[in-house]
């Protein structure tokens, strides 16, 4: 029964540490910005599923922000649709509500390019962006293929034979992924053979049961499968190893040019007031400064990526561009 | 028999008066979403989760289970009563549950459903116990030729139900086939059929066709023939299940467990499939087979004891794999996380104690299901004592409420409109509605699995033909194909003997 008294007691420890954050500076009044208290009538749009990983970061910081007293009563609703699309749709068509704030990340970016949305995510007011994750190369265990070298060198002599299988569907992070190594180490991206899986659910077993030759994800997807051995990691994709897999090297190390990163982060609708994109940007701040978030960090597997405003709306840009070209290049978007 | 022990240790560990007022708020939440359409069990425990932060983490999966088990019950209650489908695994129940509720049968047909669900989650959760290891490993196995193989299979059986008339039911089918295709091309990321609408690139839910058909569709089918059939009550005969319909639930909740659980237990099985299988099963096998399309008993308790079973099995990815296969085992994986617990290989080993407890709990929750279900069931019945306007305009409201509910778009109510519309249409002409839902779910699926099959093999059509599981059921798909022509070389050897020997 181990288990029970240390989840058990770390909840009951998270409640004075949070007090003792909120008294060592992370005061209500900080995060208020007009020194009101907690903010009240905040909205969060989660744009897919309830359980999925943006769900999962919004409902989290929701939760943190509650204890922390930075705002009351926050709402968090999922509203599904076109890989994103629908709930970008409704936030660029909340101009000027600042109450509003929409949990997003490089998927809907693709998203809003493969389905042909009319709303962008330039059209929007960018928050901050909060966490990332290095992408993976990863292949069953028995797989031939020992280094992303091996992997290169048979999949450039073999492309319609060497599959590839991600957990998203065109557009998506793990499609970005293997077309844009495909582009680094000379591969026409349009030949490559990317088998769109319905999530890390459906990619597991397929690669488990060896049915693609490999598979790319976040690294922390299918960290319980590569502790248990049964899948290898070739290489991860951000610029630094990760602590997860101390062992795979990155791509760079690996002579390729190639630096891939997913993320999250959240944005406003169009034309907000100064003062409101100040009070997101201050309760992020907030949120991002206390305990309770390095311990989400730490649990959840999330590497910290803070940056706000028009830093953010920089990267955003970027970020739009690069995969507006991938996709183009595809002849997707 | 470890198995055994430790499961009666986790019965130990939640059979306390805290955690049972637990399981019975799960059930009783499940049971009110399942219910409420639009609103799905993914939903109920995503927004529940931070009530639980303050629980320990059996308790909270305590709740969990009992959301999950009672959604997938509560989806019958609108499909009976007001052939409005609250989750596309009991569409299927519509079909024969709403024309029992009509003749006065709704009592009966409830029932079945009630007890059905209940047969099915405790088999299935027995063989969550005894067979999950076996079950994962076959799960592995499976890839897209296998997965084609079995849509292939549903497809030829769904020959078998396409009604009196052939052309009128591949009308059907074909309609339901061209909405299915409707949206992005999840190989190639084209559009397809969307004439530039927004709202139509994800596609159209299976959940707005169906409430559109059943709902709407028969709805204004009512109101047309309202002035020849004004006044007329639906009857509200006996509640309960008589000796005859004891008789006739029996096998099809055994046959809809069987068929229920491994599809819930593979990746991309799901609950739709074995709903239609069982349907297809028990038309296909009843003795009463002229009952069928008209009220027939096996018609509900067949697909309703598969989407139980179903439900059970995708615990088995879930706890042994850490993989979520529906959008309520992703929120559970979730919440499993925020604990500190990794799902996965390693979780029997590393957390028995408590995934036995959430075993020994999805029992419990089933058992609530039924004891807080059955009393209901009279409550429920009288709904239809209601004038048929009144009953009808109710039936709108909620068929357009749980459309909107979808993705809250205002688009999906016009989209709701015109599919009454087209069922209206098909209504008037006589079209079967059965083989357009198979269409537009199956469609879809077989073309993935198929194409996925293709792209796997680098374009070799022999990729379609797969391994010894799809030769397997390409086996199966032969013999049924084959038997009618065996049946007729008996009949005719048979005749030629009798003219021979007169």
């Amino acid at each position: 029964m181990k288990f029970h008294r240390r989840a058990f007691l770390s909840a009951a420890a998270a409640v004075p540490a949070l007090a003792a954050a909120s008294a060592c500076g992370v005061t209500a009044d900080d995060a208020g910005g007009d020194g009101g208290g907690p903010l009240t009538g905040l909205r969060i749009m989660v744009p897919n599923s309830p359980g999925g990983g943006y769900d999962t970061t919004a409902r989290s910081i929701a939760r943190i922000m509650e204890d922390e007293a930075i705002a009351k009563g926050i709402e968090v609703f999922n509203l599904e649709g076109a890989g994103g699309t629908v709930g970008l749709q409704r936030t660029v068509s909340e101009s000027g509500n600042g109450e509003l704030a929409m949990q997003m990340g490089l998927g809907v970016v693709g998203a809003s390019y493969t389905q042909n949305s009319e709303a962008k995510l330039t059209g929007t007011t960018p928050l901050a962006k909060l966490v990332e994750e290095s992408g993976a190369i990863v292949v069953p265990v028995n797989s031939p293929y020992q280094s992303i070298d091996d992997l290169v060198a048979a999949w450039s002599a073999d492309l319609a034979g060497v599959t590839v299988g991600g957990g998203s569907s065109p557009g998506g992070p793990d499609h970005l992924l293997p077309m844009q190594l495909a582009g680094a180490v000379g591969i026409d991206p349009t030949k490559v053979n990317y088998v769109s899986y319905d999530g890390g659910g459906e990619l597991l077993p397929a690669l488990l049961g060896e049915k693609i030759s490999f598979g790319a994800s976040g690294v922390g997807e299918f960290i319980d499968q590569i502790d248990a051995g049964q899948l290898r990691v070739l290489a991860v994709s951000g610029a630094e190893r990760v602590s997860l897999v101390p062992d795979a090297p990155t791509l760079v190390e690996s002579g390729i040019d190639l630096e891939f990163t997913n993320w999250r982060g959240w944005v406003a609708p169009p034309e907000i007031e100064d003062a409101d994109r100040d009070k997101w940007i201050d309760a992020l701040t907030a949120m991002h400064d206390s305990a309770a978030w390095q311990e989400e960090l730490e649990k959840q597997g999330w590497t910290d990526a803070f940056v706000t405003g028009d830093d953010f709306a920089q990267f955003l840009e970027e970020q739009d561009q690069r995969v507006a070209d991938v996709l183009t290049e595809l002849g997707l978007a | 028999m470890d198995n055994l022990n430790a499961l009666m240790d986790g019965f130990a560990a939640i059979l306390t008066p805290g955690n049972l007022l637990i399981a019975l708020i799960g059930v009783t939440i499940g049971t009110a979403v399942g219910v409420l359409p639009g609103l799905g069990t993914a939903m109920a425990v995503a927004l529940l989760l931070p009530v639980t932060y303050g629980m320990e983490p059996t308790q909270a999966f305590i709740m969990f289970g009992g959301i999950f088990y009672g959604g997938m019950y509560g989806g019958s209650t609108t499909s009976i009563l007001l052939n409005t489908p609250g989750q596309s695994s009991s569409v299927v129940t519509v079909l024969e549950g709403f024309k029992m509720a009509k003749n006065g049968r709704g009592g009966q047909a409830l029932a079945t459903a009630a007890i059905g669900s209940f047969v099915a989650g405790t088999i299935a959760t027995l063989a969550l116990v005894f067979v999950t290891p076996v079950t994962v490993q076959f799960a592995i196995t499976l890839g897209a030729p296998d997965y084609f193989a079995i849509m292939v299979l549903a497809l030829v059986a769904t020959a078998s139900v396409l009604g009196s008339s052939r052309v009128r039911g591949f009308a059907s089918l074909l309609v339901g086939l061209v909405i299915g295709t409707i949206g992005i091309d999840a190989v190639t990321g084209q559009q397809r059929l969307t004439y530039g609408v927004a709202e139509l690139a994800s596609g159209v839910d299976v959940i707005i066709v169906a409430v559109g058909i059943f709902a709407v569709g028969e709805a204004l089918w009512t109101a047309a023939r309202l002035k020849t059939d004004a006044g007329s009550v639906i009857p509200v005969g006996k509640v309960w299940m008589g000796k005859s319909d004891w008789k006739r639930s029996w096998g099809p909740w055994l046959r809809g467990s069987a068929l229920g659980f491994p599809f819930g237990a593979v990746p991309a099985g799901g609950a739709e499939l074995p709903t239609f299988l069982s349907y297809i099963t028990e038309r296909r096998f009843s003795k009463h087979k002229e009952e069928f399309g008209n009220g027939a008993i096996e018609g509900v308790a067949g697909p309703e004891a598969a989407n139980n079973a179903s439900a059970a099995g995708t615990m088995v990815p879930m706890l042994a794999l850490g993989l979520p296969v529906n959008a309520t085992a992703a929120v559970m994986l979730a919440a499993f996380q925020n604990y500190g617990i990794q799902p996965g290989p390693l979780l029997f080993e590393k957390q028995s104690a408590l995934v036995w407890t959430l075993i020994a709990s999805l029992f419990v929750g089933n058992l609530l299901l039924l004891v807080l279900n059955l009393p209901l069931i009279p409550v429920w019945v009288k709904l239809l004592r209601i004038p048929k306007p009144y009953l009808y305009a109710g039936i709108l409201f909620f068929a357009s409420m749980g459309a909107y509910a979808v993705n809250a778009q205002p688009f999906d109510l016009f989209l709701l409109l015109t599919l009454g519309l087209v069922g209206l249409a098909m209504r008037r002409f006589g079209l079967p509605v059965l083989p357009l839902i198979v269409g537009l779910i199956l469609g879809p699926m077989a073309e993935r699995q198929g194409r996925m099959s293709l792209q796997l093999s680098g374009g070799d059509l022999t990729g379609l033909i797969g391994g010894p599981t799809s030769w397997t059921i390409y086996a199966i798909i032969a013999l049924i194909a084959l038997w009618p022509l065996v049946g007729l070389i008996k009949r005719r050897a048979a005749r030629d003997r009798v003219a021979v020997a007169a």
